[in-house]
């Protein structure tokens, strides 16, 4: 183990939620855990990056009394790639859900296992 | 049968195919079809339903009880197993703020003290995801629209599907005209309405901007829909509204964007004024992007909304 | 600058429009549209192609006033021109060879939606192909993923919904592994742009430095696009995918869809980490062994099937393997190799897959394989193209798959570790393919009695003309394949 697990305790805690995210997406069998599952992990990946920009004693990347020097500000950069990480997690989200939806009107169940097995029954 | 040939002859039956060289030289037995007598086939028939019964009978089978036991035992230590690397992983990542980290580097250094002047906006971050990183932002805006059509796909019903789906779902059993809901939407909506205007038009000046701004107004719609139901809001917002508002949105930023790429990777001036920063009219395209992309969340998230809930905007 | 190295932006901000405006048009409207769209963009690749060629070197496209590493570029090469040239090649002649098929099974309603999807998956494909940024890929890939959702899902039977879901939970843990990856690799290097983090990454590997994180870094970018281009443990939603949807949508699933993923980790591979670190990395090991494993285990699945659509489907599979074989090799001409075959299946596939539903409509519209017997005499035209397909496939000389057996045969010998399982595999996989598809040819030669239609190649010219100009393609690849790899090499040499 390296010398930075303590001191990254954030990036940590980002991690142990992308693992039970990642768990929860592949093994669940229930269409609605396993979105809240890919929630999770989409989440833990934006915690990764925030803590990624902070640096120790600076604000937020608003320009203030025309005062641009680098010392006064975090990195912007990591700000806009969860910008964009959000929102397609949003449309990923819905998509997902109205796939669910549309499977339970049909088959009366959000388990995925039990659909497989209605639909080689109706014979493949 | 055959008297004595020539070489030639043979040959040529053989090249021609008129010699059979099955014929007289093999014995052959007639052909019959396959017989099954009718016990065997009953008993075949009890043993296909015995078994499709016994793969399919899930509640009583031990064998799925056991896969699923040790699939569960397998699965969480996969996932042990995923989060241990990553943590050793993140040992050896740099310091969390530390100033000297590989990505505090001239990048960050030049979107800092270069942005005012090169896109006018006071919100570094809204400058850098909408001037130097202008792609991923249009990208990005492509995704809901997409998302959009693919949701408009499987849930979106036609005319006389959506009058007839009314009874058949619980939507029939709804309160309607919820006196609590109805007063309190009256004073909240037009709240909600202008700040979200507000925080979409203030994206270059303050933490906001297009996708924010169009969240709340979107919560702001859902709320008014909630409250007074769809015959009202059909009034100010109906689909042909909707297309209007997003084709044209998207069509615009489309256009906007494909100018300033145009523009700036052939070295020409795109003569967009930058202005006084700090003030609600500067920032170049970023003022215009703001508001058409705000519009469109707007109009995407109510119509997530309105197709789960309904069917139909 | 020259006017035409604006056509790679033009391209992708035409589809993108193309897309916008058709969600207001009706469905014929939107379809005319999308031929039109789908015409520029090929001759516009056209144009990339030669400049490219005639320059001799790659061309870097600022998206904005701002040159990397502080704003976006995309960049254009012969092997990126070319790519993009074939791409959409491949979608014209899927769509028009669909086109029937598409308005008997898709609500004409929802006619305009569908070419919403394939226009702004052709404008991922492209962005995938050109861009030269990482976090753009990302937004792109999901981009892509979306669009081929929507393909699948447009046909609304209970079996596509299911078969969709899948796909995109398959698909998201893909994204989420691709998405990891990148934020760890801009933390240690502190770029999004792929020939600044090539150049941190080297100072990296040179001084050992983040050396864990970096390893990890790099397998979780190659699983999680190994997962969303279907590699063998990956791939149980292909079948119902490929087998139930639309017929032009199967076609341009098989040959597309997987093939942008693959073309990004090629360019991840020879720009953002650098030939010699990867390999060190032995990533390309597990790679390697999971490409041997699905061109087994796709074959036997094959093997076992009775509808002839998922048949075609698992053989995706192991073409898939062949792909990830030729990039765990680990040399130069291996890579070409890959190349090679993605251009090969992508050809071939669709070929397949459309001629199948041109024997499908002549058996009633049964898949089953006691329904097809004898259907090659009553399709003439859709039975030539099976069987060109289907030798294609076991690698007849004339045909391409002939071309790319050999390319991979030669790479192995080259590359002493890993020759022998590569040659075994090949061989056995080589033999397995031939039992499935020489079963199905014979059978549809087979003469019988059946009491389906015979349909004439007069009713229905369009498709005809798309199979001829498939085959075509087939046997141009098979017999001009000096001059496509002499491209393929180029196009290499000034890709990193």
């Amino acid at each position: 183990m390296g010398a930075n697990l303590l001191s990254n305790y954030g990036e940590a805690v980002a991690m142990i939620l992308f693992g039970i995210g990642f768990s929860n997406l592949l093994f669940q069998r229930n269409l609605i855990k396993k979105i809240i599952g890919m929630n999770i992990m989409d989440t833990a990946i934006y915690l990764f990056l925030a803590e990624k920009g902070y640096i120790a004693g600076r604000i937020a990347p608003i320009i203030i009394d025309g005062d641009q020097s680098v010392e006064r500000y975090i990195n912007p950069i990591p700000s806009g790639l969860v910008l964009t990480g959000i929102v397609v997690s949003v449309s990923v989200t819905a998509l997902m859900l109205s796939l669910t939806i549309r499977l339970y009107q049909r088959y009366h169940t959000v388990d995925l296992d039990k659909i497989s097995t209605m639909l080689q029954k109706e014979g493949r | 049968m055959s008297e004595k040939k020539t070489h030639k002859q043979k040959f040529s039956e053989w090249f021609y195919g008129e010699n059979d060289p099955f014929v007289a030289a093999m014995p052959v037995q007639e052909q019959k079809e396959h017989q099954v007598d009718e016990k065997t086939l009953q008993e075949y028939e009890k043993e296909r339903a015995e078994r499709h019964e016994k793969v399919f009978d899930i509640a009583h089978n031990g064998k799925i009880r056991a896969f699923r036991r040790s699939y569960r035992v397998l699965g969480v230590m996969m996932c042990l197993l995923m989060i241990s690397i990553l943590l050793l992983a993140v040992s050896y990542l740099p310091r969390t703020g530390n100033p000297a980290n590989p990505d505090n580097n001239e990048v960050s250094r030049v979107y800092i003290e270069n942005g005012l002047q090169d896109t006018g906006a006071v919100n570094v971050v809204a400058g850098m995801i909408l001037s130097y990183r202008a792609f991923d932002t249009f990208g990005e805006t492509n995704v809901l629209f997409i998302a959009t059509c693919c949701v408009m796909i499987l849930l979106m019903l036609d005319e006389k599907a959506l009058h007839t789906s009314g009874l058949s779902n619980d939507r029939f059993y709804e309160p309607k005209n919820d006196w609590i809901l109805q007063k309190i939407a009256k004073i909240l909506v037009p709240i909600i309405f202008v700040f979200g205007i507000y925080v979409m038009l203030n994206g270059h000046i303050s933490p906001g901007g297009g996708f924010s701004g169009g969240a709340i107004l979107g919560a702001g719609m859902i709320l008014y829909v909630n409250a007074f139901g769809f015959k009202k809001t059909q009034k100010f917002f109906n689909e042909t509204v909707y297309k209007v508002i997003k084709v044209g949105a998207l069509c615009i930023y489309g256009v906007l964007i494909t100018y300033f790429f145009f523009m700036g990777a052939n070295g020409l001036n795109n003569h967009i004024p930058l202005g006084i920063p700090g003030h609600i009219l500067s920032a170049g395209l970023i003022l215009p992007i703001d508001v058409l992309v705000g519009l469109e969340v707007a109009c995407t998230m109510y119509a997530f909304y309105a197709l789960f809930r309904r069917g139909g905007l | 600058m020259n006017f035409i190295c604006n056509f790679p932006c033009f391209s992708i901000v035409l589809c993108i429009f193309g897309g916008i405006i058709s969600s207001a048009l009706k469905g014929r409207a939107a379809k005319y549209l999308n031929a039109f769209i789908l015409a520029v963009v090929a001759v516009m690749s056209a144009c990339v192609l030669g400049y490219t060629l005639q320059t001799g070197e790659s061309f870097t496209y600022v998206m904005g006033r701002f040159p990397a590493p502080w704003g976006n570029e995309i960049r254009a090469g012969v092997l990126e021109g070319g790519m993009a040239l074939f791409f959409s090649l491949i979608m014209i002649l899927s769509l028009f060879a669909g086109r029937e098929k598409l308005n008997e099974e898709v609500d004409p309603e929802k006619m305009n939606l569908y070419f919403i999807m394939i226009n702004l998956l052709l404008s991922s494909l492209l962005a995938l192909v050109y861009t030269n940024d990482l976090f753009t890929a990302y937004v792109f890939v999901e981009i892509n993923t979306i669009s081929a959702c929507g393909l699948i899902m447009i046909r609304q039977t209970g079996r596509t919904i299911e078969a969709a879901t899948r796909y995109m939970i398959m698909s998201l843990l893909g994204s989420g592994m691709l998405l990891m990856g990148i934020c760890m690799l801009y933390d240690m290097t502190g770029h999004l742009l792929m020939e600044n983090i090539h150049a941190n990454v080297q100072i990296l590997a040179e001084s050992g430095q983040y050396h864990i994180p970096l390893m990890v870094t790099i397998g979780m970018i190659c699983v999680g696009l190994a997962i969303k281009s279907a590699l063998f443990p990956f791939h149980t939603w292909l079948p119902d995918a490929y087998g139930y949807s639309t017929v032009s949508s199967a076609a341009i699933l098989s040959s597309l869809v997987s093939k942008g993923y693959i073309f990004l980790l090629l360019k991840i591979i020879y720009r953002v980490v650098g030939f010699d670190v990867i390999y060190g990395s032995r990533v390309t090991d597990i790679l390697f062994v999971f490409g041997l494993a699905g061109m087994i285990m796709g074959s036997l699945s094959a093997i076992k099937e009775n509808d002839i659509r998922r048949m075609i489907a698992f053989s995706s599979v192991a073409q898939i393997g062949y792909i990830y074989m030729g990039f765990g090799l680990g040399t130069q001409v291996a890579v070409v190799a890959s190349v090679f075959h993605i251009l090969s299946h992508a050809a071939t596939k669709s070929l397949l897959f459309i001629s199948a539903s041109g024997l499908v409509d002549a058996s009633g519209g049964s898949k089953k394989f006691i329904d097809l017997t004898g259907s090659g005499y009553r399709n003439k035209i859709a039975g030539v193209a099976f069987s060109v397909g289907a030798l294609s496939m076991v690698g007849l000389p004339l045909f391409s798959g002939f071309i790319s057996k050999l390319l991979f045969a030669q790479a192995a010998v080259r590359n002493s570790g890993k020759m022998l399982p590569t040659l075994i595999v090949l061989a056995i996989s080589t033999i397995l393919n031939a039992i499935y598809f020489m079963k199905t040819v014979i059978r549809i030669y087979t003469p019988v009695e059946s009491e389906y239609p015979v349909i004439p190649v007069k009713r229905h010219k369009v498709f005809g003309l798309a199979m001829v100009c498939f085959i075509a393609l087939n046997v141009f690849l098979g017999l001009c394949s000096d001059l496509v790899i002499r491209l393929i090499e180029t196009g290499l040499s000034m890709f990193a």
